[in-house]
């Protein structure tokens, strides 16, 4: 998605119309200076950022009807620290995301260099496998990963981690492809030509990669395993499915809390993975800015 | 290892000339999908044959009356719900999303970067609880009817200070408007949860789009109207398009929404396919559905690229 809205602009912003018409300050193509388009674009930010806003805000609120502004509080943050169930969720949710991350970006990264590098056949049938857990439904893919972990009868039990181990594999088959077409981006700036003088001067593809391809590459790993790490994290569909009552993840149980009632506890705890998964993309689309981190 | 490796087709190297090398890159990514991806579809795809025999047994009998039942008038209801539901949040994606996205596209540089995290960033938050938040402001007790509620009051009063507030012009006392678990909370829901899917592409097209040419047709006289709907709607045709499609698609498969936002009656092919999974338990149904509703989708992304396709044959 963003490898789209990243395109540099092709053309520069239309000069202001040259003859303003009597009523038409603003000029024809100003379509900035309209004031009915900024009000639509104004409502559209109260829309999408409102009840995000409340909710973070009312998680601070010393009421527990949520609806009126009682005075501030951090109450609720610590109920929802002292949540066992709660917290340990959150705990799974974030071991999930680390462990996804890690080989997510592992196997996206390899994938990547095998499609920049090389020609072979079936090329284009690989690049649409890879694809695939892209555009496949989520709960399609949910309701697959929940048929596979019942047929092969895969351990559900086992101690920490290891009762992760089903959805920490469904979050790698769905994260690494994301990763596969970030690292993908990033090598489209890569100049062939130090590769080739890398080997020419004697070195083996072990060190070429190690000292030649990974530091060109790693702002491109830092953004793949950023955005691998908060797919991870916000999954809930996939989850749902593959999961079972020994491995609750955070979104899973604030499901089941939010099917109950509505209370501050899921709003603080909410507002904690909110600010989570805010810094990390920022810091992603920071990286992946092509013009920031062009080609060294 | 020589130069002379490196062929001259765009710089890729021949498969065959570095086996190791393109066997190590490559059999990951390929093991691991075929074993966690393209393994338990295939079994999704076996059981969608099968046949219930027991509550915990399946007999794979290749039958079809799983994808015959699918087209039961009960069923095909629900089909018909989630498309008009979508297509109803698919097309206020799109009116709202034109506007934004030619603003956006249009807006001076800096504004523009701002804006456009602005669209992307909410996309990014957990949509479970993106949902949340929406129950708490749609909610009978919500911060909607809780505005509501204020203006009725402002509006009694002004009626009682105008000596006409035994007539209950506005009703007696004010009524929470019904907004949560029904069709308007579903849309409204899918209109915020996928909102960015439709701005980006538009934005995209809308950005791509040689202004030049809009000046051109005002300068030769055509209104603004006239000029939107022979110059700029056609040309960014490709925009709403992928915009469409990226909507439409996972409003059509979506499960939380209407589990969170809706009422009883507010079922999607998404909740039919997870009861039958979950509390039903008809494992080989459930399969068939989902299968229905990947090859609609895939259906639907050939669309999306013939349409891409001869698009670029006609501008190249």
């Amino acid at each position: 998605m963003s490898t789209e809205t990243a395109r540099p602009a092709l053309t520069a912003p239309a000069p202001a119309g040259r003859r303003a018409r009597g009523r038409d300050v603003a000029g024809p193509l100003d379509f900035h200076r309209r004031l009915w388009l900024r009000i639509v674009i104004a409502a559209t930010f109260l829309f999408l950022y409102a009840p995000i806003v409340t909710l973070m805000a009312f998680s601070f609120n010393d009421s527990r009807r949520n609806i009126v502004w009682q005075g501030f509080t951090t109450d609720y943050y610590v109920r929802a620290w002292n949540n066992a169930s709660l917290f340990e969720a959150f705990m799974n949710s974030m071991t999930i995301a680390v462990l996804s991350t890690i080989v997510s970006t592992i196997i996206g990264t390899l994938v990547a260099l095998a499609l920049w590098r090389f020609r072979f056949p079936g090329k284009a049938i690989y690049e649409g496998f890879m694809a695939l857990p892209i555009v496949v439904p989520e709960i399609c893919m949910g309701v697959a990963m929940m048929a596979f972990f019942a047929r092969v009868d895969w351990p559900s039990g086992g101690g920490w981690p290891f009762n992760l181990s089903a959805v920490t594999i469904a979050h790698i088959s769905f994260s690494f492809p994301f990763v596969a077409i970030v690292v993908r981006a990033r090598l489209a700036g890569f100049n062939r030509e130090l590769e080739e003088a890398s080997k020419d001067l004697g070195a083996s593809e072990w060190q070429t990669f190690r000292n030649v391809i990974v530091p060109f590459l790693k702002p491109g790993l830092v953004a793949g395993a950023l955005l691998a790490f908060t797919l991870s994290l916000d999954d809930f569909v996939i989850t749902f499915f593959t999961t079972g009552p020994e491995a609750v993840t955070f979104p899973v149980k604030v499901y089941s809390m939010v099917r109950f009632s509505v209370t501050p506890e899921v709003n603080a705890a909410s507002t904690v993975l909110i600010v989570i998964t805010v810094i990390a993309t920022i810091f992603a689309v920071r990286l992946q800015a092509p013009d920031r981190q062009g080609a060294q | 290892m020589d130069a002379g490796v490196v062929s001259g087709f765009s710089g890729m190297e021949s498969w065959s000339r570095n086996r190791l090398v393109f066997w190590v890159l490559n059999l990951p990514g390929t093991v691991w999908l075929t074993a966690f991806f393209l393994v338990p579809l295939g079994i999704i795809w076996v059981l969608s044959f099968g046949e219930k025999t027991s509550i915990v047994d399946i007999a794979i009998t290749w039958t079809l009356d799983n994808y015959a039942r699918a087209l039961q008038p009960i069923y095909l209801e629900i089909v018909w719900k989630s498309v008009w539901i979508s297509a109803v949040a698919t097309l206020v994606c799109l009116v709202v999303a034109y506007p934004v996205s030619f603003l956006i596209s249009f807006a001076p540089g800096r504004w523009k970067a701002l804006l456009l995290l602005a669209i992307i960033l909410p996309f990014w938050i957990n949509m479970l609880i993106r949902t949340y938040a929406l129950i708490a402001v749609f909610r009978r007790r919500g911060f909607v009817n809780f505005g509501l509620e204020w203006l009725w009051e402002k509006a009694n009063a002004a009626l009682v200070l105008l000596g006409l507030g035994q007539y209950h012009l506005i009703g007696q006392d004010f009524e929470p408007l019904p907004l949560l678990y029904n069709n308007f909370a579903v849309i409204a829901g899918l209109v915020y949860v996928y909102m960015p899917f439709m701005v980006l592409p538009l934005y995209a097209t809308v950005e791509r789009l040689d202004k030049s040419y809009l000046e051109a047709s005002l300068d030769l006289g055509a209104s603004q109207t006239r000029t939107f709907f022979s110059v700029t709607v056609p040309m960014t045709m490709p925009g709403v398009v992928s915009g469409i499609i990226l909507v439409f698609i996972p409003c059509l498969g979506t499960f939380l929404t209407p589990d969170l936002l809706g009422g009883t009656n507010a079922q999607m092919i998404g909740n039919v396919i997870e009861r039958q999974f979950k509390s039903a338990n008809d494992w080989p149904f459930g399969a068939a559905l989902s299968f229905l509703l990947m090859y609609v989708t895939f259906g639907a992304l050939a669309l999306r690229a013939l349409f891409a396709g001869r698009r670029q044959g006609m501008e190249v």
